[in-house]
């Protein structure tokens, strides 16, 4: 499984593409592949205040809840509107179907989150 | 079957005589009550596909891990009649009936399928997670009848072909005529060339289906694994783990022990009056439930239907609007052929009417609930 370049990734199996101030954050396609088919995603509201390390929702399968941590500090920006009716986007495309988007508190937060290789090799220890 | 050798303390991980076969599926495998077990399998399998496949067409289940008890000699039925709710003695040779057996306090020990092999020849087919209990149980209050009593769980590898199309795939490979077979009755006849097989046309699904009980060395189990898939080809079979066989029952309200029955509930509360006959002579638990009967119930099993958004999950409370606690969620699933949110729930008898609307606890959340005719869903009757 090789996963892209352009963001970064956690232990959580989340990934973050980040732009300027603001955070893209979705869950990678190993995630998606581990919880079978996703059928609800809980998301915050615009304008919740989120911690890095601390959940920010859920994704549920069939059989059960996942909570969603959060890579960083910051202010939900945007919730991804589709998922509510159309959760299976996480399966299908889960590097392109983002969850949330939040305004960074501290975009050097990131600096510590694993890179793609990292990621993979992270992956691969747990098969 | 297999146990795995274990240091003293160590919890024993069972497997199946077909566990490697779903291994070679590429399953996803959990520990279902002891028992390394598949959840679900690989695209184009997956819990949703593989229970649409069972209210479509055909499935194939494993379900080895269940347990078998047989009951045998003069006094089998006494002994039978004693142990179980249901009235066993109208059962005539090669039928079966859903039953169960209770405690003295008229609770739960387990449910049954009670299956009348022969003349003084009845098997119990009993959940997995309880084998050991049920047969203790079963052991010991047999005690004063004239019949054996065996153990026979280690003694089949245990197949569920689930669906409208099972009895198409399952009769490529039986001289037994499955058409002769009613919907709980049973069979025996040679199948995928093993001789005696017994055939039964039970299930845990709310659809059409049989059970078939074949030798439990790894090879014949997975020649006979084989061939139903190989046969069911045609008919799009997938196999199907316990995930789907759980959002199966759900949507057929059939209850799981833990769940909507267990060791605190009682025949009342769970809705199963018609499996319990009362008028009988005594069985374990009759007084206790007259009792209750008098006494009146103080809750009842519900079909809910989620009408905000959220999945009411096991366990979950559930709260009238001022906030009190009123009740709880058995079982509840997101229902991949109903395709909404659905849970089983007990809640005082004065609020199971229909369309009557409750809250269910989800983390912080009260989400709104309402009452739905039981069941969610009932296979459609065949024209012909």
């Amino acid at each position: 499984m090789a996963f892209p370049n352009d963001r970064k990734y956690t232990k959580e199996d989340e990934w973050i593409k980040i732009e300027g101030t603001t955070g893209t954050i979705g869950i990678t396609d190993y995630a998606q592949n581990a919880l079978g088919d996703i059928v609800f995603v809980e998301l915050p509201k615009v304008g919740t205040e989120i911690e890095a390390g601390k959940s920010f929702g859920t994704v549920e399968s069939v059989k059960a809840v996942s909570d969603l941590f959060s890579p960083v500090t910051g202010t939900v920006a945007e919730i991804n509107q589709e998922l509510a009716t159309a959760p299976e986007k996480v399966n299908s495309a889960a590097h392109d179907a983002w969850l949330i988007k939040v305004t960074l508190k501290d975009p050097a937060e990131t600096d510590g989150l694993l890179s793609a290789e990292d990621y993979e090799q992270y992956v691969n220890e747990r098969q | 079957m297999s146990q795995q050798a274990t240091e003293a303390g160590t919890p024993v991980v069972r497997k199946t005589a077909l566990n490697a076969v779903h291994r070679q599926h590429g399953a996803k495998m959990v520990d279902f009550n002891g028992w390394d077990m598949p959840v679900e399998y690989p695209a184009p399998a997956g819990l949703i596909n593989e229970h649409l496949a069972v209210r479509n067409s055909v499935g194939i289940f494993d379900v080895s891990h269940m347990g078998d008890i047989s009951l045998r000699g003069p006094e089998a039925l006494r002994a039978v009649q004693h142990l179980c709710m249901n009235d066993a003695s109208k059962l005539q040779i090669g039928q079966c009936q859903y039953s169960a057996m209770l405690y003295p306090q008229g609770t739960f020990v387990d449910d049954v399928i009670v299956h009348r092999l022969g003349e003084d020849h009845y098997l119990l087919v009993i959940n997995a997670g309880t084998r050991e209990k049920d047969f203790n149980w079963v052991y010991n209050n047999t005690r004063a009848f004239n019949c054996e009593v065996k153990n026979l769980s280690d003694d089949y590898t245990q197949i569920a072909i689930q669906g409208p199309n099972a009895i198409k795939v399952l009769q490529k490979l039986t001289d037994a005529d499955l058409s002769q077979v009613k919907f709980y009755w049973l069979t025996h006849g040679t199948v995928c060339g093993l001789p005696n097989i017994m055939i039964a046309r039970t299930g845990y699904t709310a659809e059409d289906g049989f059970e078939i009980y074949v030798p439990t060395d790894e090879a014949t189990s997975a020649m006979v694994w084989n061939k139903v898939m190989e046969a069911g080809k045609e008919f799009g079979i997938l196999p199907c783990g316990l995930g789907a066989r759980n959002t199966l029952r759900l949507e057929g309200k059939l209850p799981l022990y833990g769940h909507e029955i267990s060791d605190s509930i009682n025949v009342w509360e769970a809705g199963l009056d018609r499996f319990c006959k009362m008028e009988k002579d005594d069985f374990i638990g009759q007084a206790a439930l007259a009792d209750a009967k008098e006494k009146g119930i103080t809750r009842t099993l519900v079909c809910l239907e989620m009408i905000e958004r959220g999945i009411g999950r096991d366990g979950y409370k559930i709260m009238d609007d001022s906030g009190k606690e009123i009740g709880y969620v058995t079982s509840g699933t997101y229902a991949p052929f109903l395709k909404k949110n659905i849970a089983i729930a007990y809640l005082p008898p004065e609020l199971s009417a229909i369309d009557t609307i409750v809250n269910v606890q989800i983390r912080s959340q009260a989400v709104k609930a309402k009452v739905v005719p039981s069941p969610f869903y009932k296979k459609p009757k065949k024209s012909s």
